[in-house]
């Protein structure tokens, strides 16, 4: 593995830094702490200026209109789009667009015309609805939602949980039991209309995040046409499967660009703010917390990136991309604990961003799979699958 | 913690507000006819919290409105809620939130 960045990732890498510090930050110097929006005339000027850049779409294959940019430059960029208070869960309030879902790739041809395309020129949004009340980290055991055919549709009956987007979106995928004899085999993935009858919205969840809150659905004799299932029937639990371990990668990536940011504040901080008569950076206590915080980027990064080089070559990744959600969510958690202690007071306030990354932070450790379950994937594939 | 706030309401006058917590939270104003006119929040960049918006509501308004209020951290997605369930119930937002730009909302339908 290359471990020099090339002159384009370097230069990609610093356009998005001074993007996000000169564009993003001063408009959060407006907005409240918690803001998860920017008002609609800045959107659409930032996204014109990523536009003229060639970086909107990030993540959309280059065939379908996205920048040609390699899973590796992606990690990197969005270690750079996390960079303020929002950035977590609204990297740069949504400017590089490009957060589509990724199985809509493999849609037929009816289904990309109605959905995928429509999504990518930004005239629709989606969810994407696996997770249910019975549990999230086993998806093929927890489903209860339950999909039965009758004539050319299928009839989905159930709920789910924790769903980002749902209330916003005009469709989304939604994962639902079509054999209930069959575990993982008895899965199936559905494209649904939000507007259709028998879709609600119930309520939102109200969580330790200030940005895309998530909320709560519920099926009532949903009917879907059978044209709107993706992929196979029953084979549903491959889709799920495929994006969640390709996309544990950049969600790592941003963790570490708030532990970034946060180490950097750190520092600047540590060099101005005295106590005793001397400055906080030349306090032992201060100085090993400040080295803590190097280790846990440096090692983050290196495994985000390992497991995005394997992604990228089509190598196996499935440990590598758990070990880099692991280490990156747990490392960039204790960096802003740390942060904050250094900063004191300062450090709990609303004033400081620090408090909004120590709250968004702790989800990542329990969203797109807790560290238990990449821990248990580490195992399997470490040990052998006879040991589980 | 209900979707809908079912608190009872109080007369939007003085000595209540001055007896307000200084905390985040949201809040919703009553005209004398019944009707909820106005759904807010104090945020972090509210002076003062739940007492300081409420002290710029009462000055903005003729005797006679009444508040109901939370204290709650996460105002932000707890504000936003409350307007979609307004205009889930009534088809329309309340007439305070429709002078200034609202922010981006969901559909959301309540049982």
């Amino acid at each position: 593995m290359e471990l020099e960045l090339s002159d384009e990732q370097r230069l990609l890498q610093q356009t998005v830094r001074r993007f996000v510090r000169e564009q993003i930050v001063p408009l959060e110097d407006r907005l409240d702490p918690d803001a998860d929006e920017i008002d609609p005339d800045d959107h659409d000027r930032l996204v014109a200026e990523i536009k003229k850049i060639g970086l909107y779409g990030l993540g959309i294959p280059a065939e379908y209109g996205g920048p040609a940019i390699d899973l590796v430059t992606e990690c990197l960029l969005a270690m750079e789009t996390s960079q303020h208070r929002a950035g977590l869960y609204a990297p740069c309030y949504g400017v590089f667009g490009g957060s589509n879902l990724a199985q809509l790739y493999e849609a037929n041809e009816d289904q990309k015309q109605r959905y995928l395309y429509p999504t990518l020129r930004g005239e629709k949004t989606a969810f994407f609805a696996l997770t249910e009340a019975s549990g999230g980290s086993d998806p093929a055991r927890a489903i209860r939602t339950t999909a039965v055919r009758d004539g050319d549709d299928w009839v989905i009956n159930g709920g789910k949980m924790f769903i980002s987007g749902a209330d916003r979106a005009d469709y989304g995928l939604v994962f639902a039991r079509t054999d209930p004899a069959q575990g993982r085999n008895g899965i199936t993935c559905f494209i649904v209309d939000t507007d259709a009858q028998g879709f609600y919205v119930r309520r939102v969840i109200h969580t330790l995040r200030s940005a895309e809150y998530a909320t709560e659905l519920q099926f009532e004799n949903l009917r879907v046409p059978q044209r709107n299932v993706l992929g196979e029937v029953n084979k549903g639990f491959a889709i799920a499967s495929d994006r969640v371990s390709r996309a544990r990668i950049p969600y790592a990536a941003a963790c570490l660009g708030v532990a970034m940011r946060a180490q950097e504040m750190s520092i600047e901080y540590a060099k101005v703010r005295k106590t005793f008569g001397d400055m906080l950076a030349t306090r032992q206590a201060i100085q090993w917390m400040i080295v803590d915080n190097e280790i846990d980027i440096r090692t983050g990064r290196w495994l985000v990136l390992e497991a995005a080089f394997k992604a990228e070559r089509r190598q196996p990744f499935a440990t590598e991309a758990a070990l880099a959600k692991l280490v990156a969510t747990e490392a960039a958690g204790r960096v802003v604990d740390r942060a904050i202690q250094i900063h004191g007071g300062n450090g709990v306030t609303k004033d400081l961003p620090l408090e909004r990354w120590y709250r968004e932070l702790r989800i990542r450790r329990i969203g797109e799979g807790p560290s238990e379950i990449q821990r248990l994937i580490v195992a399997r594939n470490v040990i052998g699958g006879a040991f589980h | 913690m209900p979707v809908r706030m079912n608190k009872t309401w109080t007369p939007l006058t003085p000595e209540k507000v001055q007896r307000l917590s200084g905390q985040l939270g949201i809040y919703q104003i009553q005209a004398p006819t019944g009707q909820t006119v106005f759904i807010g929040y104090a945020g972090g960049r509210s002076l003062f919290g739940l007492r300081g918006e409420l002290t710029k509501e009462l000055a903005s308004r003729d005797p006679g409105y009444s508040f109901r209020m939370e204290v709650n951290m996460q105002y932000m997605t707890r504000y936003k809620e409350l307007l979609m369930v307004h205009a889930a119930d009534h088809g329309e937002l309340p007439l305070g939130n429709r002078e200034s730009p609202a922010p981006r909302l969901g559909r959301l339908r309540p049982c």
